[in-house]
C-alpha cells in the first residue's frame, strides 16, 4: 500500500523490539465476540489510476455550475475565485498543519487568523470577530445561544425571512436548552411583526438581510426597538459579497453579525466545507461569551510581536461541561481561503465585485420579469430575488434543467407546502449577458 | 477580625456582620497568572456552597464557592482591569466580594490558619 | 532611542514591535523573513483582481447603499503571494515532519484526495441544484455512507455533522430524542469518564443532560465498580472513547454496553480514536449505539490549521429512526434522492445539524482514501498505527515513564515522573522538542495523568523516522535528568518566535488590528 512505509522486515524487527511474536498480541484486549476473522466485506486496495478513474466517472454524472447558465443561490453562491487562492491554501504548511496549539511553530496560521478576524470585523462593521465557525447556519445558532447568555434571557425571535436551514439548525441547537425560538411569518415583507414580537424577556431578534427571498431590510428601526427592551440584534447574511455594497450590520445597530463566508474564496463544494463568520461588539461581556477560537496579539520572550490562541477558558477543552459551546474544530483552511481572496480584493475589489453582482442581478431581473406571466416580487435586492411564476416552480426548475439551464431554487423546497409558484434566483459576476438571454428564452419556453 | 478558610481554598475575614471573601495564596499559586475574574452582582443572596465567582488563568478556570450564607454587598471592581491583584495580594487587594452574613455560627465550621496550613501541606 | 542608565533600550526597536528581529535593519534573518500584517502593507487602492468596470447606472438597493468606507486593504497578486508564502514558512506541518499529537491522528494527507475533491463535478456543484444534475454527488454520499456503516457494523449514518464535536451533538441528540419518544424523560444523567475529551461533557450539557464523571482504575480504564455504582433509572447513557484517551482499549467494553443497555441507557462512543481499530474491529460488534467518525483523523482529510473537519455519525438500529435531515437514499429504480424535510422521512428526524448536506469536500477526500486502501489496506492502517505506538513505548520506557503498564493501542501515554526534581516541566520538555525540529506531543491531556505526554505517531511514519525521533527524546530525557534544565527553560530558541506571553494576551485581549492613533487623527 503506497501510503504505508513499513516493509515486512521492518514490522518483524519492530515486533521483536516490542517483545511480541505477532501483531495480534497487541490486540488481545479486544473481546473475542468482536474479533474479526479476515477482512471486512468491502473492495480491496486500488491504485491511484483505478481510484481516479472510478471517481472521475462519478463526478462526470454531475452538471458543474461552470458548465451551464447557472442561477442558483439561496445560501451558497457561484463566484470566481482567483487561482492564487487555491495555490496558497495547498501549501503544505497551511494544508497539513494542526490547530495552532504550539504558537512558536504556528505563527503562519495564527497571523492569518488575526488578519481574518480583522477583515471580518471591518466588513461587518463590528469590533471583533472569531476565527470562524463551521458555516453560516451554525454561526447563527451559536449567536442565539450567546445572546441568551449575555442577556440572561431565554426568548429569541427569528424573522421569517431568515434562511429556513438556519432556523432549523438554530432550533435544533436550542431544542433541549432553555432557549425558546419563535419565528414570524416569512410572507411578511417588512419587519413590523418582528418588532411587535420583542418583549421584556426577549434575548435577541434575528434578522437576515438580504433575506432568503433576496429582500433587503433596514435594521435601524429594529435595533432601536430591541435595544429599548434590552434585547440584542443578531444580523444574519448568507451572501457576504453584499456587504461590499449595502450598509453593514454594525452601522445599522446590530450587536452580533453572523453569516456565511462561502462566496469569498471557498467555492460551492455541494454545501461544505464553508466558513461561518461571527462578529460582535467589543464588550467584555460579549467577548467572554463568544463561541469558538480567538487569535490574539502578544509578544514573545524577546519582546517581538506574535500571536496566540487566547481566552481559551471559554472553550470545551478547558471548561468542559461549562463551556460556551462544544465547538472544537473551526473552518481553518476555508477561513484562510477567505482571507487570501479578501486580501486580493481589498476595498476596491470587494466594492467593485459587489456592484457587478448587483448590476448583473438588475439585468437578470429585467430580462426575466419581461417574460409573460412572470412577476418580480422584490422591491429591492442585492444579487438575488424572487419571482412569482404562473405554475409550480419545482416543475419549472426541472424543465429548465432538461434544456440545460440551472435556474434557481423553488421556494417550496425550503418552505414545504408553501410558496409553490415562487422561484428564488441569483446572479453573480460569473453570469454573462448570453447566460441571461438563454435563461429568459428558456423560461419563456417552459412556462 | 478573624480569618477562616475553606477546603476549597477560599478565605473569609469577618468584621462585624460583614465578611470579605477571596481565594488563598495557595489557590492563586496553583492557578498561575490570573487573567480574569467573573464576579456576581451586588444584592445576590448566596447559600453556603453556591458557586458565586469564576477565576481564570490562561489554561484553567475554577469556580469559587460561598463559604457561608449571606448577601453580596460589595464586589471588587478593580479586578476587572487588574486581575493580577489576585496573584500579587490575594489576601488583601485581591479580595473578591463582601458578604453580609446571615448566620455567623457557620464560621465555626471553617478552618483556622493553622488547620488550613495543615490542609495544604 | 531613549537609553536608561543601565544602557538597555527602554523602548522596543521598531522591528520588534512588528514581529521582526531587532538586530537586523530589515527585521529579517536570512530565510527567516519578517512579515508585517496586511493592514501595514496594503492600502485601499491596491487590488489583486481584475474586474470589469461597473456601469454605475442604477441601483435597486432600496436606499440601503453603504455609506462610508470599509477599510479593507488590498494587495497586488505578487505581494499577496509573498505575504502568505512567507507566513506559511512559520508553520510546522505533517509534510515537514513527525506530528505526534496524541488524539489528533496527524497522518500523511495523500494528494490524490485533493485532486479528486477539486474535480469540477464535485467542487463546482451547488447543494440546491435539481436532483437530476447531481446524481453523482448523491451517489458519492451514498457510497461513503455504505463504507462507514460497513466498517463500523452499524445500520444508519448521519452525514451532515461538520466536525467531531458536531457529530457528538448529533449522536447525543438522537439518544435524547429516543428517550423522550419512549417516555423516558427522567433519564437525564450521562456518565463520562474523567479522561474524556472536553467536547464530551460540553456536548452532553448542550443536549440538556447533566454530567456524572466516572473515575479511571489503576490500569487507565473505566473503573467498573464505580461505573456499576452509578447506574440507575435516571441514566441516559454513557459517552466513552475507545480506544480511550490513554491509548488503551477498554477491555470491559462489552460488559459496559450490556450494563448500560440493561439499565435503560444508550452507548455513545467517541470515535476520535477509530484509527487504532479500523478494518479490524467493528464498533457495532462492541455494542455501541452511536459514534461519530472524524474524517479528518482516521480518513486523512487534511487538518488545514484547525479545520474544516467532518463528523459523520453512525447509529445502531435502536436509534436509526432519529437520524437528522437531510440524507440521501436510493430509489427502487436506482436513482438517488435527497430527503430534506422531516415530512419526507420514514423515521422521526430530531432536526437539522446545519444548512445543506454536510462536508462534501471532505467526503470526496475520505472516499478516495478508503478506496485507495481498501478493506485490506485499512486493516493494515490500524495494525501499523498500533505497531508504531508500541514501538515508541518500547524504545522509550526505560528513559521516560509510561503512565500505565502493558501495551498500548495507537498512542503511547507518558507522565512526568521521569522529570521529577529536574526543574523541567512537561511544557519545557515539549518546547525543547521544537528546537529539535519536532512538533510536540499532546501535553497535559488526558487530565487523569500528571503532566501527561500523549504520543500518536500514526501508521504513516517509517521505522527509520521513529528511530530518529525516539533517539532525540531519549537524549532530551537524559539531558533533563543530568541537570541540563537551562536549555529546556528557554526553549524554543530555534523557532520563528520564542515563548509567547499568553498571560498578556488573555489579560489585555487584542483580537484585531487597529489603525495607529496618529492615523486616526489624520483621518479626522
Amino acid at each position: 500500500m503506497r501510503y504505508l512505509p513499513h516493509t515486512d522486515t521492518d514490522r518483524k524487527a519492530m515486533l521483536e523490539t516490542i517483545g511480541v511474536a505477532s501483531i495480534d498480541e497487541l490486540f488481545t484486549d479486544v473481546p473475542d465476540a468482536a474479533r474479526l476473522d479476515g477482512l471486512i466485506d468491502l473492495p480491496t486496495k486500488q491504485s491511484e489510476l483505478q481510484v481516479e478513474r472510478a471517481l472521475s466517472a462519478m463526478a462526470a454524472k454531475n452538471v458543474a455550475a461552470g458548465q451551464a447558465p447557472f442561477f442558483v443561490g439561496a445560501g451558497a453562491y457561484k463566484h470566481h475565485i482567483p487561482a492564487t487562492v487555491d495555490h496558497l491554501i495547498q501549501r503544505s504548511e497551511f494544508l497539513t498543519a494542526y490547530t495552532p496549539y504550539q504558537p512558536e511553530i504556528s505563527q503562519g496560521t495564527l497571523q492569518t487568523l488575526f488578519e481574518f478576524q480583522t477583515q471580518v470585523a471591518l466588513l461587518t462593521g463590528m469590533d471583533v470577530a472569531n476565527a470562524s465557525m463551521y458555516d453560516g447556519s451554525t454561526a447563527c445558532a451559536e449567536a442565539i445561544m450567546m445572546a441568551a447568555r449575555v442577556t440572561r434571557r431565554n426568548k429569541a425571535v427569528m424573522a421569517g425571512g431568515v434562511h429556513p436551514h438556519y432556523i432549523e439548525a438554530s432550533k435544533t441547537l436550542a431544542k433541549y436548552s432553555d432557549v425558546e425560538i419563535s419565528v414570524t411569518d416569512p410572507a411578511a415583507s417588512g419587519l413590523d411583526e418582528v418588532i411587535a414580537a420583542i418583549g421584556d424577556e426577549t434575548a435577541c431578534i434575528v434578522v437576515q438581510t438580504p433575506d432568503v427571498f433576496g429582500r433587503l431590510h433596514d435594521l435601524r428601526a429594529i435595533s432601536e426597538a430591541a435595544h429599548e427592551k434590552g434585547a440584542l440584534v443578531i444580523a444574519v447574511f448568507t451572501e457576504c459579497v453584499a456587504l461590499g455594497l449595502v450598509e453593514s450590520p454594525g452601522a445599522m445597530g446590530a450587536d452580533i453579525a453572523v453569516g456565511e463566508g462561502q462566496s469569498i474564496g471557498v467555492g460551492l463544494n455541494f454545501g461544505g466545507p464553508y466558513v461561518g463568520l461571527f462578529a460582535c461588539k467589543d464588550d467584555r461581556r460579549f467577548i467572554r461569551q463568544m463561541p469558538g477560537r480567538l487569535a490574539g496579539e502578544t509578544v514573545d520572550a524577546d519582546g517581538r510581536r506574535g500571536y496566540v490562541l487566547t481566552l481559551s477558558t471559554r472553550e470545551q477543552h478547558i471548561r468542559r461541561d461549562k463551556a460556551t459551546s462544544n465547538i472544537c474544530t473551526n473552518s481553518g483552511l476555508c477561513s484562510l481561503a477567505w482571507t487570501i481572496h479578501m486580501t486580493l480584493l481589498g476595498e476596491k475589489g470587494i466594492t467593485t465585485l459587489a456592484r457587478l453582482n448587483h448590476e448583473t442581478a438588475c439585468e437578470l431581473a429585467d430580462a426575466l420579469s419581461a417574460v409573460e406571466g412572470v412577476e418580480l416580487v422584490n422591491e429591492a435586492f442585492f444579487n438575488e430575488f424572487t419571482l412569482k411564476l404562473p405554475r409550480p416552480a419545482a416543475q419549472v426548475v426541472d424543465d429548465l434543467a432538461r434544456v440545460g439551464v440551472i435556474g434557481g431554487v423553488p421556494a417550496s423546497r425550503l418552505f414545504p407546502g408553501r410558496f409553490e409558484n415562487y422561484l428564488i434566483v441569483a446572479a453573480t459576476e460569473t453570469n454573462t449577458p448570453e447566460d441571461i438571454a438563454v435563461f429568459a428564452k428558456a423560461l419563456k419556453g417552459v412556462l | 477580625m478573624t480569618t477562616r478558610y475553606t477546603e476549597d481554598h477560599e478565605w473569609i475575614t469577618v468584621d462585624g456582620d460583614t465578611a470579605t471573601v477571596g481565594i488563598t495564596a495557595y489557590a492563586a499559586g496553583q492557578l498561575g497568572d490570573v487573567v480574569f475574574v467573573e464576579l456576581p452582582e451586588v444584592g445576590k443572596t448566596l447559600s453556603k456552597g453556591d458557586e458565586f465567582a469564576v477565576v481564570e488563568s490562561v489554561k484553567a478556570a475554577s469556580e469559587v464557592y460561598a463559604p457561608v450564607d449571606g448577601e453580596i454587598v460589595a464586589i471588587n471592581d478593580d479586578l476587572e482591569g487588574e486581575p493580577a491583584k489576585v496573584n500579587e495580594d490575594p489576601a488583601g487587594a485581591g479580595w473578591f466580594v463582601k458578604i453580609k452574613l446571615s448566620d455567623a455560627a457557620q464560621l465555626d465550621g471553617l478552618m483556622d490558619e493553622a488547620a488550613y496550613n495543615a490542609h495544604t501541606a | 532611542m531613549g537609553m536608561n542608565t543601565q544602557g538597555r533600550p527602554t523602548r522596543m526597536a521598531e522591528n520588534a514591535a512588528t514581529g521582526g528581529y531587532a538586530d537586523t535593519v530589515s527585521g529579517s534573518r536570512g530565510l527567516e523573513q519578517a512579515e508585517p500584517l496586511i493592514f501595514e502593507r496594503g492600502n485601499l487602492e491596491h487590488c489583486g483582481v481584475d474586474l470589469p468596470e461597473p456601469k454605475g447606472t442604477r441601483t435597486r438597493l432600496g436606499g440601503l447603499e453603504r455609506q462610508g468606507q470599509i477599510g479593507l486593504p488590498g494587495l497586488a497578486e505578487p505581494e499577496t503571494m509573498r505575504h502568505y508564502v512567507r507566513l506559511s514558512r512559520k508553520n510546522y506541518a505533517i509534510d515537514l515532519g513527525l506530528y505526534p499529537l496524541g488524539s489528533c491522528t496527524m497522518k500523511h494527507n495523500p494528494r490524490l484526495n485533493e485532486k479528486i475533491a477539486r474535480l469540477p463535478g464535485f467542487a463546482d456543484i451547488h447543494p440546491m441544484q435539481p436532483a437530476s444534475t447531481v446524481q453523482g454527488a448523491y451517489q458519492l454520499m451514498g457510497e461513503l455512507a455504505h463504507w462507514l456503516m460497513t466498517l463500523t457494523g452499524t445500520t444508519a449514518v448521519a452525514m451532515s455533522p461538520k466536525a467531531g464535536a458536531h457529530g457528538e451533538f448529533c449522536g447525543m441528540m438522537a439518544i435524547r430524542a429516543k428517550l423522550d419518544s419512549d417516555g423516558q424523560t427522567h433519564r437525564r444523567r450521562v456518565l463520562v469518564p474523567e479522561s474524556a475529551h472536553g467536547t464530551n461533557p460540553a456536548t452532553a450539557v448542550q443536549c440538556g443532560f447533566t454530567v456524572d464523571e466516572i473515575p479511571a482504575d489503576k490500569t487507565g480504564r473505566v473503573d467498573m465498580e464505580a461505573f456499576k455504582a452509578k447506574l440507575g433509572d435516571d441514566v441516559a447513557g454513557i459517552m466513552l472513547t475507545n480506544p480511550n484517551t490513554c491509548g488503551l482499549f477498554e477491555r470491559d467494553i462489552r460488559e459496559i454496553a450490556d450494563l448500560i443497555h440493561e439499565a435503560g441507557g444508550y452507548f455513545y462512543c467517541d470515535g476520535a480514536n477509530f484509527n487504532a481499530i479500523v478494518g479490524r474491529v467493528r464498533p457495532g460488534d462492541l455494542g455501541i449505539d452511536a459514534m461519530h467518525i472524524n474524517l479528518h483523523k482516521t480518513f486523512s482529510t487534511p487538518h488545514g490549521g484547525g479545520g474544516p473537519g467532518s463528523g459523520p455519525t453512525v447509529f445502531s438500529a435502536a436509534l436509526a429512526a432519529y437520524v437528522p435531515v437531510p440524507y440521501v437514499q436510493q430509489t427502487e429504480k436506482g436513482a438517488w434522492e435527497l430527503v430534506e424535510h422531516a415530512g419526507q422521512a420514514a423515521g422521526e428526524p430530531f432536526g437539522r445539524m446545519a444548512a445543506f448536506h454536510g462536508q462534501m469536500g471532505m467526503f470526496t477526500r475520505a472516499l478516495t482514501y478508503m478506496m485507495s486502501h481498501g478493506s485490506d489496506g485499512l486493516k493494515q492502517v490500524a495494525e501499523d498505527a498500533v505497531l508504531n505506538a508500541n514501538y515508541i513505548l518500547a524504545r522509550l520506557k526505560h528513559v521516560m515513564t509510561p503512565a500505565y503498564e502493558g501495551h498500548c493501542m495507537h498512542e503511547a501515554l507518558f507522565d512526568d515522573r521521569f522529570l521529577k526534581d529536574t526543574g523541567v516541566s512537561t511544557l519545557d520538555f515539549a518546547k525543547a522538542m521544537i528546537d529539535e525540529g519536532y512538533h510536540p506531543m499532546t501535553m497535559y491531556f488526558p487530565l487523569v495523568v500528571h503532566g501527561a505526554m500523549l504520543i500518536e505517531p500514526t501508521e504513516t511514519e517509517s521505522k527509520g523516522g521513529l528511530d530518529r525521533f525516539t533517539e532525540v527524546l531519549e537524549a532530551l530525557a537524559e539531558a533533563a535528568r543530568a541537570g541540563g534544565k537551562d536549555r529546556f527553560l528557554v526553549a524554543p530558541v530555534h523557532a520563528p518566535t520564542k515563548r509567547l506571553d499568553e498571560t498578556r494576551a488573555a489579560r489585555q485581549p487584542v483580537l484585531r488590528w487597529s489603525p495607529p492613533a496618529n492615523e486616526l487623527e489624520a483621518a479626522e
